[in-house]
């Protein structure tokens, strides 16, 4: 047989005998030692995966194999790991090694899953095409047709998309705080999902910024999503924003049918200049989940428009103060003194050579915006206007509506580097779609559904209710079916 | 429920060069919570650990880490606002305090700015009897401690001691309601004692348990009490903040010359800068640290990694009941229940240990020879004994009564009883099996004591004569008798025969 290409078909296979762990976790292995030219894995770690996949394979002979028992899998470099490095694809984590693992991975360990090793990302998360890394971009496996030029996998979880649409691993994990799994999804042609914030904790995952960041699986189906993040969700008391509430069972939520489910469509992300494909694309998802007898209902969410601008006050606040501890006393890199240099010239020079550009940028306007004098004007302006957006997707789903029908993103991936010279709030604009989704907390999923003229993947982007990922998962399924997305990447590196 | 009644002291004044001045002074006191782990980790709090081995991965602020509220220190909050008999907020949150410093690992410390965990409340300063100062309390917040950094180590490197780094702190900011250094010091010590018997704070200050930012400001004569019908804080001086005190004595130096300092700069026609200052002890003077121009900005913002703090009133109720008699209502219990004087009653409320030694001591007992008892000669010997702990005291509460029953009886007398204290404090013992066994009983049995008086007269015919012509020196015949007697004579039956027999 052929080697198993999703989760949910590998789980089958193993617990069938047709296949070992040990023989998956050895292809990928292999696949990643062929795949430098991708740049998607940043930490290999081949030989704890081998004793992880034989240990998931013992497991599986004796009868005691969940899901993911037995599944490698990419871990972006934001998580912590025990025992293998995890610096947020920054210069200032060179060297860190953390002594504890991420409640998510460990998780996922507990459960049987293997790790390949981990994943590129921009720095702390802070981009939408993996250029802020320290390792330099992740590329992704998609090229324009009869075109050689490198494209962006998107970002932050820029990485785990490369990966998993280039078959490095079956699934990554991803974090999303403005839309940094949906976006590299769509780019990659992969499913990206956002749980709701809480769904999943967040311990042990480097913090960017604490209020949106949510961890989440990219996989290659809907039903993998369902599975992964299974594995991955739950309460944990050791972070107080995690919820306390049953986490149902998603795989089984997925009936294929959502006959009657009232789909909103929002006409405030009907924007000028979004390209003719995007648009022919969400018409095409209205149509395939008319067909599939949901109700199509156009919904207003009146605050769309200040949602960017209020993201890129909240998320750099946040991270203006949570990268503060980055600062070369106790862990990561410590930059060289000259004599006669106190402790505010070591943590200016650690800081001005630990950190990138982005993230240097996003670090003052947090400081800025968090400052006496413009508290008001700007972080306490955009909490109101957080309150606002949330107001906008409770009403509509107090009027009815289960699901929400926008693109993911407002273009098909772009060249690396072509971003350069812009203004960098250009490259902001890549959230358009996904930050309302972060703002309010809400689960929200990327699932592939079309290609540009040139071949690359687009991706569409449904909205839940909180807490409702099961029905989310559903709706993104029947439209996973209904779009047939079959594309591969042709193998160039 | 029993309550002295006080007159508000007098606010210090202090003579300037040109006219008189009257002191203002607001504190904020950093009580250190007493509690086993850190607010916001498992991690120990014990003092004097090996530096850093009290170190949570959230204390480090390790990448990734997240803060979870320990509840004890929550209530140990709650107990301490309800023994200020200020409002329990059951809405608080944590903000982030942002600022770089090695010994502040996260860089931003947690604390509550805008929505702290107890609001408004009142402490009575006792400045002796009957003379009280009111303090209102405006707010208490929870918030972490930071490390330590050690500069003295090593000449080219400093070192951090994060054990501190974490541990929960009350911040308990009073309004400016105090008027001289004495006072400031008996607030201190007043709030000290409060958290003391409520359990809430160790009360160390040697250990920095406890430890005060002072306001200080003057003003002329009548314009506090502008103040304080109006509450318009432009009727009072602009305050210097003396950071980071942890000693009684030197806060009381601190606000004198501090209060000595603005006086020269207002008479002189010059204007006091809102500043932050440190006391130096050694040159007795304050030093500028940094201006409000140079202050932090510390921006301020709630901390995204923990919810607000919403607590029930049904559990603060479940606190409330179960807090122990407070200082000011034991004193006046003290003072009615037991007739002894308010000042008696102070010293024995001092410290909840005392009050807890004597009220086993008095219980069905004489209260005041209880209370003369535990003071003079228990806080004495303890005193004496390299100023002692009374949870340390070799004469058990118990012993004590036994040794005050032993007297009421009439079975030893005041004098035999000190020497029985003397005993049963360094040998220890039943003090009634002592007095038996060491024959300490006082003699009462009038034949003995009848010829010990006839052997005295007879060996001294010329003091008899003496005596008869002067009834004063009989006590001379007393004397003697007690002595034949190595003391255990009951005194009153000696002076009785020895009267009788003298005839006089």
């Amino acid at each position: 047989m052929s080697a198993p290409e999703t989760i949910a078909e590998a789980r089958d296979a193993l617990r069938k005998g047709d296949v070992t762990s040990a023989e998956l976790t050895e292809g990928y292995i292999s696949a990643i030692s062929e795949a430098g030219a991708l740049g998607a894995f940043v930490h290999e770690t081949p030989d704890l995966a081998m004793d992880m996949a034989r240990a998931a394979d013992k497991r599986i002979s004796e009868g005691d194999a969940p899901d993911m028992c037995g599944i490698p899998l990419g871990i972006k470099d934001l998580f912590c790991t025990q025992g293998v490095a995890s610096q947020a694809a920054s210069r200032i984590l060179d060297g860190f090694t953390p002594e504890y693992e991420s409640t998510v991975t460990a998780k996922l360990w507990r459960s049987g899953a293997v790790m390949l090793g981990k994943l590129n990302m921009d720095e702390f998360a802070m981009g939408s095409s993996n250029e802020t890394s320290t390792y330099g971009p992740a590329v992704n496996p998609y090229r324009r047709s009869g075109d050689t030029e490198a494209l962006t996998p998107g970002g932050s979880s820029g990485g785990s998309a490369s990966a998993v649409a280039a078959s490095l691993c079956l699934a990554a994990t991803g974090t999303d705080t403005g839309g940094s799994i949906r976006q590299p999804a769509a780019f990659t042609g992969i499913t990206g999902l956002k749980p709701t914030y809480g769904r999943v904790s967040r311990w042990g995952i480097i913090a960017f910024a604490s209020s949106l960041d949510q961890a989440g699986p990219m996989t290659r189906t809907v039903r993998d999503s369902a599975i992964m993040l299974q594995a991955m969700a739950g309460h944990d008391a050791s972070d107080s924003t995690s919820a306390d509430i049953p986490v149902p069972d998603f795989e089984a939520a997925l009936t294929g049918d959502i006959r009657g489910k009232v789909i909103g469509v929002p006409r405030e992300y009907r924007m000028d200049g979004i390209p003719k494909e995007i648009d022919t694309l969400w018409q095409d998802g209205v149509r395939m989940l008319r067909e599939a007898g949901a109700e199509i209902r156009e919904i207003s969410l009146p605050n769309t428009k200040y949602a960017l601008p209020a993201y890129y006050v909240i998320a750099p606040a946040e991270a203006s103060s949570n990268l503060a501890r980055y600062d070369g006393v106790r862990f990561g890199r410590r930059a060289k003194s000259e004599p006669g240099d106190g402790i505010l010239e070591m943590y200016e020079k650690t800081r001005a050579e630990g950190f990138g550009a982005e993230v240097q940028r996003r670090v003052m306007v947090g400081t800025y915006v968090l400052s006496a004098g413009f508290y008001d004007a700007y972080y306490n302006r955009a909490r109101k206007v957080r309150a606002l957006i949330k107001h906008d997707f409770d009403t509509a789903f107090d009027k009815g509506v289960d699901a929400i029908l926008t693109p993911t993103t407002p273009s098909a991936a772009f060249a690396l580097g072509s971003m350069a010279d812009a203004d960098p709030v250009q490259m902001y604009l890549n959230d358009v779609f996904t930050v309302t989704v972060n703002l309010a907390g809400l689960p929200a999923i990327s699932v592939p559904a079309g290609q540009t003229e040139d071949g690359l993947p687009l991706g569409l982007q449904l909205i839940g209710r909180p807490w409702d990922e099961s029905g989310l998962l559903n709706t993104a399924d029947v439209l996973e079916r209904e779009a047939g997305f079959v594309a591969r990447p042709e193998r160039w590196w | 429920m029993l309550d002295l009644t006080h007159d508000a002291p007098a606010p210090k004044v202090i003579q300037g060069a040109k006219e008189d001045w009257e002191l203002v002074i607001g504190l904020e006191v950093h009580a250190q919570v007493a509690s086993m782990a850190k607010l916001f980790s498992g991690a120990s709090t014990a003092f004097g650990a090996e530096p850093n081995s009290n170190v949570a991965f959230v204390d480090a602020a390790m990448p990734g880490m997240l803060p979870v509220i320990n509840e004890y220190c929550v209530a140990q909050a709650v107990r301490t606002g309800l023994g200020l008999k200020a409002q329990i907020n059951l809405f608080s949150a944590f903000d982030r305090k942002n600022y770089f410093y090695p010994d502040q690992p996260a860089g931003y410390q947690i604390s509550q700015l805008y929505h702290p965990i107890v609001g408004e409340g009142e402490v009575i300063v006792d400045m002796g009897p009957g003379v009280a100062r009111k303090v209102r309390i405006e707010r208490i917040h929870l918030e972490q401690d930071a490390g330590k950094s050690i500069h003295d180590m090593d000449p080219a490197a400093s070192f951090v001691d994060l054990n501190r780094a974490g541990v929960a702190l009350m911040e308990i900011v009073s309004r400016p309601d105090i008027r001289g250094p004495e006072e400031a010091a008996a607030y201190i010590l007043k709030l000290r004692q409060i958290m003391r018997y409520l359990g809430t704070c160790d009360g160390d200050m040697q250990n920095g348990n406890l430890r005060a930012d002072v306001n200080v400001s003057v003003c002329r004569p009548g314009d506090y009490e502008k103040y304080r019908e109006t509450g318009d804080f432009s009727h009072l001086g602009t305050r210097c903040e003396i950071k980071n005190m942890n000693s009684t004595r030197f806060i009381q130096q601190a606000i004198e010359v501090e209060a000595r300092r603005q006086i020269a700069i207002l008479e002189d026609g010059g204007e006091v800068v809102q500043e932050t200052r440190g006391f130096d002890p050694d040159r007795g003077e304050t030093r500028s640290q940094r201006s409000k121009e140079e202050a932090h900005d510390y921006r301020y913002f709630p901390d995204p990694d923990l919810l607000p703090l919403e607590i029930e009133q049904g559990w603060v109720d479940d606190i409330a009941g179960t807090l122990p008699e407070l200082p000011d209502e034991k004193k006046a219990r003290f003072v009615s229940g037991f007739g002894m004087t308010e000042y008696d009653a102070s010293v024995l409320t001092a410290e909840v240990e005392n009050a807890a030694y004597f009220e086993e001591v008095a219980v069905g007992r004489d209260g005041k020879l209880a209370a003369n008892w535990v003071i003079n000669e228990l806080f004495g010997r303890l005193k004496k004994d390299d100023d002692r702990d009374i949870e340390d005291s070799p004469v058990s509460a118990a012993q004590l009564g036994q040794i005050i029953d032993l007297i009421s009886k009439g079975d030893i007398s005041g004098k035999i009883a000190k020497d029985l204290f003397e005993i049963v404090w360094t040998e220890g013992g039943d003090p009634a099996r002592i007095v038996e066994e060491r024959g300490m009983r006082q003699v009462t049995d009038t034949g003995a004591i009848e010829a010990a008086v006839d052997q005295v007269i007879a060996d001294n015919p010329a003091q008899v004569q003496k005596a008869q012509a002067n009834p004063k020196l009989a006590g001379w015949f007393v004397g003697q008798v007690m002595k034949a007697t190595g003391g255990k004579a009951n005194p009153k039956a000696v002076n009785d025969i020895v009267t009788a027999k003298l005839g006089l």
